[in-house]
């Protein structure tokens, strides 16, 4: 087709004086159609490995995860099960108790942790504060640490009888915590934990909204007289109120899949009163090796993710809309 | 009136300082206990001041473990994820950044309609893929799964898009190939982002612990984290001094690489929460 085309052109052009020129233009077209379809492709060519990996790695498990969460038996033996594993656990006691543990963990944890993160915020992004960036390169430390290395610390910090927290706790006349040897101990020792983990992380993340509010604000309500409750509540929350959103959503959905700290620290014990449904998910897939029922797990955590942080966003989201 | 300003902010600063001290503390005991004896972990009251047992801690931590081997484990595993994600990422972010195609938003929204999944729903799908083509126990078992990291190619995509186009224009009219403008125009003025998305992938890959805890099945596979929460598991296991130099050792470096390169470290793990 191509070809016919061009040896008409070819025809066409033979009677032409300004035969080379034309013949230089035609060529001139076809290379720069040549070359706009090679442009077309680049995209494409671009984005080969990402859509490579993420079609065999990401799309693929989820999808095949799926099926196998309606199948049940192992290896050769694996068949066909319907939703026997969804309905098994509607009436798991065990996945109800890691819910309620995770649940328990979640909703002490998070606000607490967020209140403190905003408190420090404030301090640190206050006018009368020294050395502040000290203070944020500090409180980030942790952030950095691994979960099993944190696990592995507080461990020892954690322990009833020579732990360096029951020292301090001991000194100043508190007493004792049994923090890993009783259920309501341990799961204070997680919230404890995660909190030391991420709350300079999110102090850190609101100094950075802080520092976008305009100053201008507060001296105009300084001058109208308002105090600073009044100037925080109408001023510094409104304007961070998507980063703390965005925390909320954020600490929430990463506590729901809570696993590394509750598996260093307790091993879900005392009595599974750290099981969270990330344990529990495990133990069924990687020591029973129950796949399918480990995959319905993986499932319903999925529904509880992506109901909460709906539920979240509408009640948090933009109130003008 | 200067004066009294100075003085209120001592307040201020003193529980600023303490919250800090609480952060930070468990970091000065760990690397104390790390060069204690085991019988002195457990001294009551603790003992808050180094002893020189480091280094025999880390030669008992080696038998036990194989230190050094599970150390490179977690190296080559968190440079080759680090350097793969890059490179994916860029080429991915870059293409949704700077050019308009059939299927791009489509694309796009795929990619990141994963972020809501959780990462537990692909470990027994993995485990069996990995398990099938008998690449539990390697490396890129560990590797492959993290070469796309949609929250990475979404953060490349913000970044991409704030560069002038003209700059990228005038290397095309002197007839570089795109991949060149990548690599010859982009690259260097996106140094300081893609240093950051370094340390965000590598501080990923260093510390996860799950998927390499159920696909690293034998000890010499291991990486560090795995490694030590296993030996930290064994209910016999007394090897404290141990546990803690191994816990020091996978921690205090990224600490120092943390205290030189704070602008990257922060920027890199708060990426999601400002839109850079």
């Amino acid at each position: 087709m191509s070809v016919a085309v061009t040896g008409r052109r070819r025809d066409e052009n033979s009677g032409n004086p300004h035969r080379d020129t034309a013949a230089l233009a035609d060529a001139g077209r076809r290379r720069a159609k040549r070359a706009s379809a090679r442009r077309k492709a680049v995209p494409y060519l671009l984005l080969a490995p990402a859509l490579l990996t993420f079609a065999v790695f990401k799309a693929y498990p989820i999808l095949d995860s799926l099926r196998i969460s309606t199948t049940t038996g192992a290896g050769a033996a694996t068949r066909g099960a319907g939703m026997s594993n969804y309905q098994r656990l509607v009436h798991d006691p065990l996945f109800w108790q890691a819910l309620r543990n995770t649940a328990e963990i979640l909703v002490v944890q998070v606000p607490l942790m967020l209140a403190l993160a905003l408190l420090l915020a404030l301090g640190i992004n206050s006018a009368l504060v020294k050395w502040r960036a000290v203070w944020r390169l500090g409180i980030f430390m942790p952030a950095v640490t691994g979960l099993v290395a944190t696990g592995v610390m507080f461990g020892f910090l954690l322990d009833k009888d020579s732990g360096a927290l029951n020292w301090l706790l001991n000194g100043v006349g508190l007493g004792k915590v049994d923090w890993l040897g009783s259920g309501s101990g341990a799961r204070m020792a997680v919230v404890l934990v995660l909190t030391w983990h991420y709350t300079g992380y999110n102090a850190v993340i609101y100094l950075a909204g802080l520092q976008g509010v305009p100053k201008d604000l507060y001296e105009a309500a300084m001058v109208d007289g308002a105090g600073p409750v009044r100037r925080f509540r109408s001023i510094t929350v409104p304007a961070l109120r998507p980063i703390i959103l965005f925390t909320v959503v954020l600490s929430s959905i990463g506590t729901l899949q809570l696993f590394d700290e509750p598996y260093i620290l307790t091993r879900g014990g005392p009595d599974n009163a750290t099981l969270t449904v990330s344990m529990y998910l495990y133990e069924n897939g990687f020591h029973y090796f129950d796949f399918g029922y480990a995959s319905a797990i993986a499932y319903a955590l999925t529904l509880l993710v992506v109901i909460l942080g709906v539920v979240q966003m509408r009640l948090m989201g933009d109130r003008d809309k | 009136m200067i004066l009294t300003k100075r003085l209120k902010g001592w307040p201020l600063t003193l529980v600023l300082a303490t919250v800090t001290g609480l952060s930070v503390a468990p970091f000065y005991w760990l690397v104390v206990s790390a060069t204690q004896k085991d019988s002195d972990i457990f001294a009551w009251p603790p003992k808050l001041v180094p002893s020189s047992n480091f280094l025999a801690n880390l030669r008992d931590l080696n038998d036990k473990i194989g230190l050094w081997r599970v150390l490179g484990n977690s190296l080559a595993v968190a440079s080759l994820q680090t350097l793969g994600g890059l490179f994916v990422a860029l080429l991915a972010g870059y293409a949704f950044a700077k050019f308009r195609f059939r299927g791009r938003t489509i694309l796009f929204g795929l990619l990141l309609s994963t972020l809501v999944v959780p990462d537990q729903v692909m470990l027994v799908p993995l485990f069996q893929m990995m398990r099938s083509f008998h690449l539990l126990d390697s490396y890129q078992a560990l590797v492959l799964p993290g070469l796309c990291v949609p929250f990475a190619i979404f953060m490349m995509r913000q970044a991409l898009s704030g560069l002038p186009d003209e700059l990228l224009d005038a290397a095309r009219v002197d007839g570089a190939g795109e991949l060149r403008v990548l690599l010859n125009v982009v690259v260097p003025v996106m140094r300081p982002f893609l240093a950051a998305m370094s340390v965000f992938l590598f501080l990923g890959s260093w510390n996860s612990f799950v998927w390499p805890l159920i696909a690293m099945r034998s000890p010499e596979m291991h990486t560090l984290p795995v490694a030590l929460a296993t030996l930290h598991g064994q209910e016999s296991n007394t090897d404290y001094g141990a546990i803690l130099s191994g816990t020091a050792l996978s921690t205090v470096p990224i600490m120092i690489l943390f205290l030189v390169l704070q602008k990257q470290f922060i920027s890199g793990l708060l990426a999601g929460a400002t839109k850079g």
